[in-house]
C-alpha cells in the first residue's frame, strides 16, 4: 500500500460535510448487531435487560435530537420537554382512559409532533445560542407546568402517576422485562430505519442543505421555514414516542424525572455518539446510562468529577464521537481486505 | 403605587446579582464565542477559595485580591490544559467539555467543602440603604461594584492596546493573526478575565444566597438569560439585561395571579424569548450581517 493510505488512517477524518452513506452502518454490520440484540436477553439477568431497554429508549431520543441538530443544524436543549410530553400522554391515556399501551405510543408521538411543530414556528427566528436559550426555557418550564394544580386530576401533580406494567401478549412464556425489551427493540428498529430513510429522502436532503448553508438552500428552492419547523416537529414526535416508551417500561412518571438534566444528558449522548451519525445515537445513549454508574462505583463522593473526567477523556480522544471510531475501523478493515 | 416602587427596587437589588453574572458571561463570550456553562461553578469555586482564605485568618480585602489572582491564573490554566486542545473540535464538543467541567468543579467543591450552607461576610454591612427597607447597603454596594466593573471593562477594551488586541482576536481571528496578535493567548486571557469577574460576582452574591456548591445554579440561568436579553456582544447590554430580568421577575411574581416562586423562572424566560423573537440579537446587541 502507498503512503497516502496511511495518511488517511492517522489523520482526523473530515466530518464537516457528511456524505449520505456515512450517516449509517452497512447492511451487513446492521444485521449482525440486530442478531446480537435479539439473542442477548436470553443470556443476561432481568436488570441488565431493563438497562438495555433504557439504552434503546434513550437512543431513540438521542436519535431524534440527531435528526434536528445533525440533520437540520438546529440546536435544542428542550428535548426533555417533548420527552415528558410523550411520557405523560402515554401514562395519562393508560391510567385514566384505559387505552392499550401500544396504542398510546402513536398518540404520544402525534401530540409531541404538534407541540414541536408549533414551538418550531417562533423558534424560526432564532439560531445558535439564542435557540439554545429558547429551548432551554421550554425544558425548565415543563416540570413546573406538569405540577400545575388544575392538571393534577390527570397528572397526579408532584407525586406523578404509576402505570401498570404490561404482560407479554398471547400468553408468551417470557417475563415483563424481556417482553418490553423486544417491544422496544421492534420500535427502535422501525424508528431507526424510518429516520435513515427520512434523511435519505428529499426532505432529508432539504434538512442537510439548510444545515450546510441556509442561503444556498433557499436559492435552490428549499422552503427553509417549512423544513426547519418540520425538523422540529419530527424530532419532537420521535422524542415523544421515546418518552411514551419510557413511561411504559419504567411504569412511573413524575415531573422531576424530566428536568433540564435529561435534556443535557441527551445532548451529551449525541456528542459522544457523533453528531449527525444515527447509529451513534445508541452508543451515546449507552454512555449516558452506564458511565454515571461506573463513575459512582469508582468514587461515591466524587462521582460527578469522575464522570466529568471520563467525558473529557472521550472528547479528547474522539472529538467527533463514536462516528470517528467507526470511520477509522472501517478504513482499517478496508486496508486489511487489500 | 408604593408596592410597585418597592417591587421595582427589590427587583433592581436581585437584578444586580444577575447583572454581575451576565457580565462574566459576556466577557467569556467575547473572548471565545461560546457560552461557558461552567462559568457559575467556576465563580462558586473562587468564592469558596476566598472563604477558605478567610477561615485561615486572611483579612477580607487581602483574600479578595488573592482570590482574584488565583481565579485569573486558574481560568488561564483551564483554558491551556482543557480547552486549547479542543480548539479545532466541533462547537458542540466544546459545549460537552463545559458540561464536563461543570460536573468536575461542582463535585470537587462538594467533597472539599461539603454541601452545608455557609455564611459569607459582606464588606458593605447589611443595614438599610438610605432608609429603604428593600435595598440593604450590601445590595447597593453590589450595584456599585457591578457598575465600576462595567466602566473598567469599557476603558480596558476601548483604550488599551491589549484590549484592542482581544477584540480583534475575537472578531476576526485570521486578520488579527496577520497583524501580529497572538490570538491563542488572547483567548487564554479572556478566560482568565472572565474567571476573575466571575469570582467578583460570586463574592458579591454569596452574602445574599449563602455559600454552597449549588449556589450558582439559579443565578447562572438568570445570568445567561440577562446576557442574551441584553445582547451577547454588549457588556452594557448584559448589565441592563440583568436589572431588567430582576425587575420583571419580581413584578411578575407580584402582579400576575397564580405565579408563585415555581413559575417565576419560566415566565421570565418566556418574556426573554418574546423579546428575542422581535429582536433576535438582543436589546443592545449588534445584528450579525452575513456575507453571502
Amino acid at each position: 500500500m502507498s503512503v497516502a493510505a496511511e495518511d488517511t488512517v492517522t489523520e482526523a477524518p473530515a466530518v464537516e460535510a457528511v456524505p449520505k452513506r456515512a450517516m449509517t452502518l452497512g447492511t451487513g454490520t446492521s444485521l449482525v448487531i440486530l442478531a446480537a440484540l435479539l439473542v442477548t436477553p436470553v443470556f443476561v439477568k432481568n436488570f441488565v435487560v431493563f438497562q438495555m431497554t433504557m439504552v434503546m429508549i434513550y437512543g431513540i431520543a438521542v436519535l431524534a435530537l440527531n435528526i434536528l441538530t445533525g440533520g437540520s443544524g438546529q440546536f435544542s436543549l428542550g428535548q426533555s420537554a417533548f420527552y415528558a410530553l410523550g411520557a405523560y400522554t402515554s401514562a395519562v391515556l393508560m391510567e385514566n382512559f384505559n387505552v392499550n399501551y401500544a396504542l398510546t405510543l402513536p398518540i404520544a408521538g402525534l401530540v409531541s409532533f404538534g407541540a414541536g411543530y408549533l414551538f418550531g414556528k417562533p423558534a424560526l427566528r432564532l439560531s445558535g445560542i439564542y435557540l439554545a436559550l429558547a429551548t432551554f426555557a421550554l425544558a425548565v418550564a415543563m416540570p413546573q407546568l406538569l405540577k400545575l394544580h388544575f392538571l393534577e386530576h390527570w397528572t397526579g401533580g408532584v407525586q406523578g402517576l404509576t402505570v401498570m406494567k404490561p404482560d407479554a401478549p398471547f400468553g408468551l412464556p417470557i417475563g415483563q422485562d424481556k417482553w418490553l425489551y423486544y417491544f422496544t427493540l421492534a420500535i427502535s428498529v422501525a424508528i431507526y430505519v424510518g429516520s435513515v430513510n427520512l434523511l435519505r429522502s428529499r426532505s432529508g436532503r432539504a434538512f442537510m442543505s439548510i444545515r450546510d448553508n441556509e442561503i444556498a438552500a433557499s436559492a435552490m428552492g428549499v422552503d427553509v421555514a417549512q423544513y426547519k419547523t418540520l425538523a422540529f416537529g419530527v424530532s419532537a414526535g420521535i422524542t415523544g414516542i421515546a418518552g411514551g416508551l419510557s413511561a411504559i417500561v419504567v411504569a412511573f412518571v413524575a415531573p422531576d424525572s424530566y428536568t433540564i438534566n435529561l435534556a443535557i444528558a441527551l445532548f451529551l449522548g449525541m456528542v459522544v455518539g457523533g453528531v449527525g451519525w444515527l447509529p451513534g445515537s445508541f452508543v451515546g445513549a449507552a454512555f449516558i446510562i452506564f458511565v454515571p454508574n461506573i463513575a459512582e462505583s469508582i468514587s461515591k463522593g466524587l462521582s460527578g468529577a469522575v464522570f466529568g473526567v471520563l467525558l473529557f477523556i472521550v472528547i479528547f480522544l474522539v472529538p467527533h464521537g463514536a462516528r470517528q471510531v467507526a470511520i477509522v475501523a472501517q478504513q482499517m478493515l478496508g486496508k486489511f481486505k487489500n | 403605587m408604593e408596592l410597585f416602587t418597592n417591587q421595582v427596587l427589590a427587583g433592581i437589588a436581585t437584578g444586580a446579582i444577575y447583572a454581575c453574572m451576565a457580565l462574566a458571561v459576556v466577557m467569556i463570550y467575547q473572548a471565545i464565542d461560546h457560552l461557558n456553562f461552567a462559568q457559575g461553578e467556576m465563580a462558586m469555586f473562587s468564592t469558596f477559595i476566598s472563604w477558605q482564605l478567610m477561615q485561615w485568618g486572611v483579612p477580607y480585602w487581602w483574600s479578595f485580591l488573592l482570590t482574584l489572582a488565583i481565579s485569573f491564573a486558574g481560568g488561564i490554566l483551564i483554558e491551556r490544559l482543557l480547552f486549547k486542545p479542543l480548539a479545532k473540535a466541533p462547537v458542540l464538543t466544546n459545549v460537552a467539555g463545559f458540561i464536563a467541567l461543570f460536573a468536575i468543579v461542582n463535585s470537587v467543591a462538594g467533597l472539599t467543602w461539603d454541601f452545608t450552607i455557609k455564611q459569607y461576610p459582606t464588606p458593605f454591612g447589611s443595614a438599610p440603604f438610605l432608609g429603604s427597607q428593600l435595598i440593604s447597603t450590601h445590595q447597593a454596594g453590589m450595584i456599585g461594584v457591578t457598575l465600576l466593573m462595567l466602566v473598567g471593562l469599557y476603558l480596558f477594551f476601548q483604550f488599551t492596546r491589549i484590549g484592542l488586541a482581544m477584540r480583534a482576536a475575537a472578531a476576526l481571528p485570521e486578520s488579527a493573526r496577520l497583524v501580529g496578535v497572538n490570538t491563542s493567548w488572547m483567548i487564554a486571557l479572556g478566560w482568565g478575565m472572565a474567571s476573575a469577574i466571575g469570582a467578583v460576582a460570586g463574592i458579591l452574591i454569596a452574602p445574599v444566597v449563602f455559600l454552597e456548591p449549588n449556589m450558582m445554579g439559579g443565578v447562572l440561568v438568570y445570568g445567561f438569560a440577562a446576557a442574551v436579553l441584553g445582547g451577547l456582544s454588549s457588556p452594557l447590554g448584559a448589565v441592563i439585561g440583568g436589572f431588567l430580568v430582576g425587575v420583571f421577575e419580581n413584578l411578575a411574581g407580584t402582579y400576575i395571579p397564580g405565579v408563585g416562586n415555581e413559575l417565576k423562572l419560566p415566565i421570565a424566560l418566556a418574556l426573554i424569548i418574546t423579546v428575542l423573537v422581535f429582536k433576535p440579537a438582543g436589546l443592545f446587541g449588534r445584528a450579525i450581517v452575513k456575507r453571502v
